[in-house]
């Protein structure tokens, strides 16, 4: 025999409004669920891209929370609501044209020299990455570290929406890490050789060869291919 | 000895020659310096609005830093950052109240005890004994100017020294080798950020500290802020006046020649050259 699992229902509020939706949903979901549709302010759904950032508060508790829709299961009493974009100041330079030199970053964005470490931003992040420290590191001149506490930022902007002094962290992250990639890391050697492999021809054969099979063959070929271990 | 070490913004940009020769030094000294692993901005200015509590807390989220390292000191280089840092440390040494709210506001650190001493590098090298130091090329000949201006020594409270009457620096140098002359201006302020908007009232500034410290004989000036270097120093190329390039450097950098370590003078970075006078001098090799 079997029985009807009853899903139990929270409440939450959407833009003020009550709405029961079952427990266990995504914020994201909670609100389609209620009827919402995201045009803007979701992609992935799978906390990769960071379309998502949104912002809610939990039943009796004073804080102001940040987090992404898709990733953050809904609670009985939450406070919820849409942030379908950050607006936000984008410096506009030519990456062939900037240096790795410390005063780099500054010079685009120089509100970063307004921080006063109050670490707003980090508390915003849902990613749990060191915010303040890599707008610290990037008004020292400290594009490595910058770079690298950076590293896992998915542009949400939470962390520019919560500031305090105006400060665009992630594009200032993101700007740390394209002189990073550009100008401080090594060339890669064998990608430089490979690239002058495929240009000199010595794939052109093969690649005609490939061209000309018939899908079953090709098939064929994909399955009995040599895998590295 | 080893004790945390906060850097500072420009100690790893414009003044890296401090933080080179200082480090240098310290391992010459047994002076382990535990470089902070995470550390930001002091805040530049001590903020003096008494009401502003936002602007106090980059310096004591540093102390806090500090604290977690399990030590009750750090020392630092640049004169700004030990005032800045101090200085918010004895407000909310003084002032329970402002403390809890910093704490309770900055919840995701653990609470600041007030714990924490700010000790400049060079009263951690008075502590040791300036006649303790192993000098090895003593500064024979040359003549120098100890250069305090306001942060060493402004206000009394965060003073390494006498505020009026500081001879600290003078004693280093001496315990060097060096020759040093007393100088009337070894407090006046240098212009501080107004090298910024008003270069003017800098140039002056340079212009009234060098020819004086000229005048008594001195051919260096030493000091301890990268501000006050930059002024004193780059500052000299914008003067109206005529007056001999005059080299300004840093105490360790003189400190780490004496020991016999030159490898890391970075005199390269300074506007005017103080290698042809210490060469002139024999000092380098
Ligand atoms: S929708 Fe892509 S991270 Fe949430």
């Amino acid at each position: 025999m079997t029985e009807d699992i009853k899903t139990r229902m929270i409440k939450v509020y959407i833009m003020g409004r009550e709405y029961e939706v079952p427990e266990g949903l995504t914020i994201m979901k909670a609100m389609e669920y209620a009827g919402y549709r995201f045009i803007r302010g979701a992609g992935c759904r799978a906390g990769f891209c960071g379309a998502c950032g949104t912002i809610f508060r939990k039943k009796d508790e004073y804080k102001f929370r940040t987090a992404l829709a898709c990733q953050t299961p809904a609670e009985d009493g939450m406070y919820l609501t849409e942030l379908p974009f950050v607006p936000a100041n984008k410096a506009e330079y030519e990456l062939e044209e900037l240096t790795s030199e410390p005063s780099i970053i500054v010079s685009l964005y120089p509100e970063i020299a307004r921080c006063v470490s109050c670490n707003t931003c980090t508390k915003a992040c849902p990613q749990d990455l060191q915010v303040m420290d890599y707008i610290q590191a990037s008004l020292r001149g400290d594009i490595n570290q910058a770079a690298e506490l950076s590293f896992d930022c998915l542009q949400c902007g939470l962390c520019a929406a919560r500031c305090p002094a105006d400060i665009v962290h992630y594009h200032v992250g993101q700007l740390a890490r394209r002189v990073y990639g550009k100008y401080v890391l090594p060339r890669s050697q064998h990608l430089k050789e490979r690239n002058d492999e495929i240009k000199a021809g010595a794939f052109d054969q093969e690649m005609e060869k490939l061209t000309a099979m018939g899908l079953e063959q090709l098939k064929k070929l994909y399955t009995e291919r040599d895998i590295e271990k | 000895m080893k004790i945390p070490y906060y850097p500072g913004c420009t100690l790893k940009t414009t003044a890296k020659p401090f933080e080179d020769t200082t480090k240098a030094v310290s391992e010459v000294l047994g002076i382990e310096l535990l470089e902070m692993p995470r550390w930001n901005c002091c805040g530049t200015v001590y903020s003096l609005a008494s009401d502003d509590l936002m602007h106090q807390l980059a310096p004591i989220r540093n102390l806090i830093r500090v604290q977690d390292m399990g030590y009750d000191r750090v020392t630092t280089l640049c004169s700004m950052c030990y005032n800045t840092l101090e200085q918010a440390n004895q407000l909310v040494k003084g002032d329970p109240e402002k403390l809890e709210k910093m704490n309770s506001f900055m919840d995701q650190e653990k609470d600041y005890t007030g714990g924490v001493t700010v000790v400049h590098y060079l009263t951690l090298l008075k502590e040791m004994g300036f006649d303790s130091l192993p000098v090895k090329n003593p500064l024979k000949g040359l003549t120098v100017v100890p250069y305090y201006g306001c942060l060493l020594l402004r206000p009394e409270e965060i003073s390494i020294d006498n505020p009026e009457r500081p001879t600290i620096m003078a004693e280093l140098l001496a315990a060097l080798g060096a020759t040093v002359v007393d100088h009337p201006y070894k407090l006046e302020c240098c212009g501080s950020y107004h090298t910024v908007d008003y270069k003017e009232v800098v140039c002056e500034k340079t212009y009234h500290i060098l020819s004086s410290a000229r005048k008594r004989g001195a051919e260096a000036v030493v000091l301890s802020c990268p501000l006050c270097e930059f002024n004193l120093d780059f500052r000299q190329k914008d003067l109206e006046q005529e007056l001999a390039p005059m080299p300004i450097l840093y105490f360790s950098q003189l400190l780490a020649v004496s020991l016999g370590l030159f490898d890391a003078l970075g005199f390269d970075q300074h506007y005017v050259d103080p290698e042809p006078l210490l060469k002139e001098k024999g000092l380098l090799r």
